[in-house]
């Protein structure tokens, strides 16, 4: 029962896990992108919320 | 800018509170009950609605979904206003919700111990009760948005997208694992069979605790601590990152709950490396938590709220690290089926949910009702015999999990079981048993010392039922640039949220569920697999109402020890006409999957009238009722109708004559009791579940016999 018998029966298969796969790295990438570089002073803000 | 000036509703957080404090007894009592009956089986008092096949998802539904369940909508009630600047969206939704989510509740009470039951854990509930829930959890979710929507905070902070996608999921999973076909008022089947009916029963099992024992706390956690210890979450960032790499992760990790067992080696593979990757964001999520606290250790020292909270986090640190070491194929190979699983299971239900709701607790009930907490030194003997308790509960199950699974898998050096007899095993771990209940009573020591510490509190104190506050309100942004970053977007945007995270938890479900329903491959055929007779359907039932699933698995996995023990190993075909499957999760009785024809059909009888006649020193509770009441024969026409709705080929005429195969298949089987000097009329119970339990697993051999004689 290897993974690869199932997934061959799928036509035109192996674009659905490369697509996931960009989609996912693109979503983490464009996240820690936006963490890092995203100002201080919003972050500092947002985490404030529940004290003010 | 005008300010304007509202008022926060606390009665309803008062209410969810109350609900926590008196739900959180009950089912802690009856979980210290199912504990005895372990340990004393006379506890199980000889009547159905007493039996800890009942008793048990009592206590599971009345922890998880009462209590955990009321302590979450008493923390996001009390949050939510107060991060949105707004009261909740309407007072009469807040009141539907709450008495709305306690008749669920009364009404799991109700029929539970009646033996009402869907069979499937954590979800055992029957069709009437899942409509009601859905119809509740929808009252829930339009008063947050509704509330969301009016909001005078612009951005949604880090808790709100928890509750979010709180919301979102567990109403996905809730609707796709409670897809049934009704047969009356209080009795379905499952629409899905077998393995596809095991593979969404634990993408919905491991997600319900996902999705409403960590991420509704998750919230909480993000919004109490900073508020207990009056500083900002550690890290911002880090929380952006939790949120979306843990709910994207979690959905994938259920099938790590069927390792070596009859689901596809693909899902099993996904499973683990979804399970082991989900360290990262559970532990960034506790570290981000206790960081919190950094420059504010002396306040834990003085503070009961944050001692309770600390624990609560680092237990939570403790099963998420241990969730994904289960989920590795060795460690699992001891682990699945034993007691290990139900330590792993308290350290996070007593030390994260169970502590950090007795957090929220001693530090909202004062601030409510405006004055200070009746006793400090009683809220510190709660803190310690809670500790003690989690100890004295956890130790001795990961003992006893050890242990039995070692023995279980322990060969002479002839190569035979070293404990052929499972009885022996479980002997064995009774002390360990013993001692679980000593940590329980405990725990629910210092429950009851809160209960009294509040009450007390509430009677000195003057309810505040509106809190009155004031805020500008919120001024359409006008984006002048047009650059603003697409997370900042989604961060001010709820609806957008959710539609995001449904996505994000779709992707998961959706790969592993699409090929094992649809590729044929998946579950390969066996030719001599038939489905039940009327007799042994009838049987089934009972075997589901009783709950001997609790204890008892149809699943043995391909190992030297199982097989040895059991018999051939479970194909994933045997289980084509199971609706619902009934795998089980653990073994406090053997296995029963090959347990077709071992005994005679009054070797059974004897047994489930009283289990010790034929097992000296079993734990197993007796069911003398089977011998008394009668096949309900009324039910069998419509059961197998059902049953051909569902795919089971049986032919029209088998369901239009299933009583009078039923009756001719009962009469054979009182027939051979009668030989062994047991007299009992062919219409009972008992006839049925003998019926199904000797048809158990047989079907295979019938195969083998074939091929032979080819």
């Amino acid at each position: 029962m290897k993974f690869i018998n199932y997934l061959s029966g799928i036509t035109g298969v192996s674009i659905f896990p490369l697509v996931s796969l960009c989609i996912f790295f693109f979503f983490f990438t464009m996240l820690i992108v936006y963490v890092m570089r995203g100002s201080k002073q919003h972050f500092k803000h947002l985490s404030e919320i529940p004290l003010t | 800018m005008e300010v304007e000036k509202f008022s926060y509703d606390n009665k309803i957080v008062k209410y969810f509170a109350y609900a926590t404090i008196i739900w959180g007894i009950i089912g802690m009592t009856v979980g210290l009950l199912a504990a005895l009956q372990l340990v004393f089986p006379v506890l199980n008092f000889n009547t159905g609605m007493t039996t800890f096949g009942r008793i048990r998802p009592l206590h599971t539904n009345a922890v998880i979904f009462a209590f955990v369940g009321n302590g979450i909508f008493m923390g996001v009630y009390y949050s939510l206003q107060r991060l949105m600047k707004a009261r909740m969206y309407s007072d009469a939704l807040s009141k539907i919700h709450f008495w709305g989510w306690q008749l669920i509740i009364l009404s799991a009470v109700a029929t539970l111990p009646l033996g009402l039951t869907s069979g499937k854990e954590y979800a055992e509930l029957e069709w009437p009760i899942d409509i009601a829930i859905t119809i509740i959890w929808v009252v829930f979710g339009w008063n947050m948005f509704g509330t969301i929507i009016k909001r005078r905070e612009r951005h949604l902070y880090v808790a709100v997208w928890f509750y979010i996608a709180t919301f979102v999921t567990v109403a996905v999973l809730h609707i796709v694992n409670s897809f049934e076909l009704p047969v009356s008022l209080f009795k379905s089947y499952s629409w899905y069979a077998g393995v596809q009916d095991a593979l969404v029963q634990w993408w919905y099992g491991h997600n319900a605790v996902a999705f409403f024992l960590t991420t509704p706390y998750l919230g909480l956690m993000y919004y109490f601590i900073p508020k207990a210890a009056n500083r900002p979450v550690y890290s911002y960032r880090l929380s952006i990152i939790h949120f979306w790499a843990l709910i994207f992760l979690y959905i994938w990790a259920g099938p790590h709950h069927l390792l070596y067992t009859s689901l596809p080696d693909w899902a099993q593979s996904l499973g683990v490396v979804f399970s082991i990757m989900l360290i990262a964001p559970s532990w960034g999520g506790m570290i981000n938590g206790l960081l919190t606290l950094r420059g504010a250790w002396d306040k834990v020292r003085e503070d009961v709220t944050l001692k309770f909270m600390v624990v609560a986090v680092t237990a939570y640190g403790m099963a998420t690290f241990e969730g994904p070491m289960l989920s590795l194929k060795n460690v699992n190979a001891i682990a699945h089926f034993t007691d290990w699983i139900v330590a792993h299971v308290h350290v996070g239900a007593l030390g994260w949910n169970g502590f950090l709701t007795f957090g929220i607790l001693y530090w909202l009930i004062p601030r409510m009702f405006r004055t200070n907490l009746y006793s400090v030194r009683l809220a510190n003997w709660h803190f310690w015999l809670g500790t003690l308790g989690i100890l004295f509960y956890a130790i001795p199950m990961y003992w006893a999990g050890f242990m039995q699974s070692l023995m279980w898998k322990e060969f002479t050096e002839e190569g035979l079981l070293r404990y052929p007899n499972f009885l022996e095993t479980v002997t064995q771990i009774m002390p360990m048993y013993a001692a679980r209940s000593l940590g329980g009573v405990l725990y629910l020591t210092g429950v009851v010392l809160m209960a009294y510490n509040i009450i007390k509190t509430v009677r000195q104190g003057d309810f505040l039922a509106n809190e009155e506050a004031e805020a500008p309100a919120l001024v359409k942004e006008h984006i002048t640039s047009g650059k603003e970053h697409w997370h900042r977007v989604i961060e001010r945007k709820p609806i957008q949220m959710m539609i995001f995270s449904l996505i994000v938890i779709l992707i998961g479900g959706v790969v592993e569920m699409v090929p094992t329903f649809l590729i044929e491959s998946n579950v390969p055929t066996i030719s001599s697999v038939k489905p039940y007779t009327p007799l042994e359907l009838q049987g089934r039932d009972i075997y589901i109402r009783e709950g001997c699933s609790n204890c008892h698995s149809q699943m043995i996995r391909p190992f030297r020890s199982e097989t040895a023990r059991y018999g051939e190993y479970s194909k994933a075909g045997e289980f084509v006409y199971d609706h619902p499957f009934l795998w089980g999760s653990k073994r406090t009785g053997p296995d029963l999957h090959r347990i077709g024809r071992k005994y005679s059909d009054a070797w059974h009888f004897n047994h489930m009238l009283d289990p010790t006649t034929m097992s000296p020193g079993s734990i197993m509770p007796a069911y003398p009722w089977l011998l008394d009441d009668d096949i309900d024969l009324e039910s069998t026409p419509a059961k197998i109708r059902a049953m051909i709705t569902l795919g089971v080929p049986y032919k029209q005429e088998e369901a239009e004559n299933a009583n009078k195969d039923l009756l001719q298949q009962a009469e054979g089987i009182a027939a051979n009791l009668k030989k062994e000097g047991i007299e009992t009329p062919a219409d009972k119970e008992i006839i049925a579940v003998i019926a199904y339990l000797q048809r158990l697993g047989t079907d295979i051999k019938a195969e083998q016999v074939t091929k032979t004689n080819q």
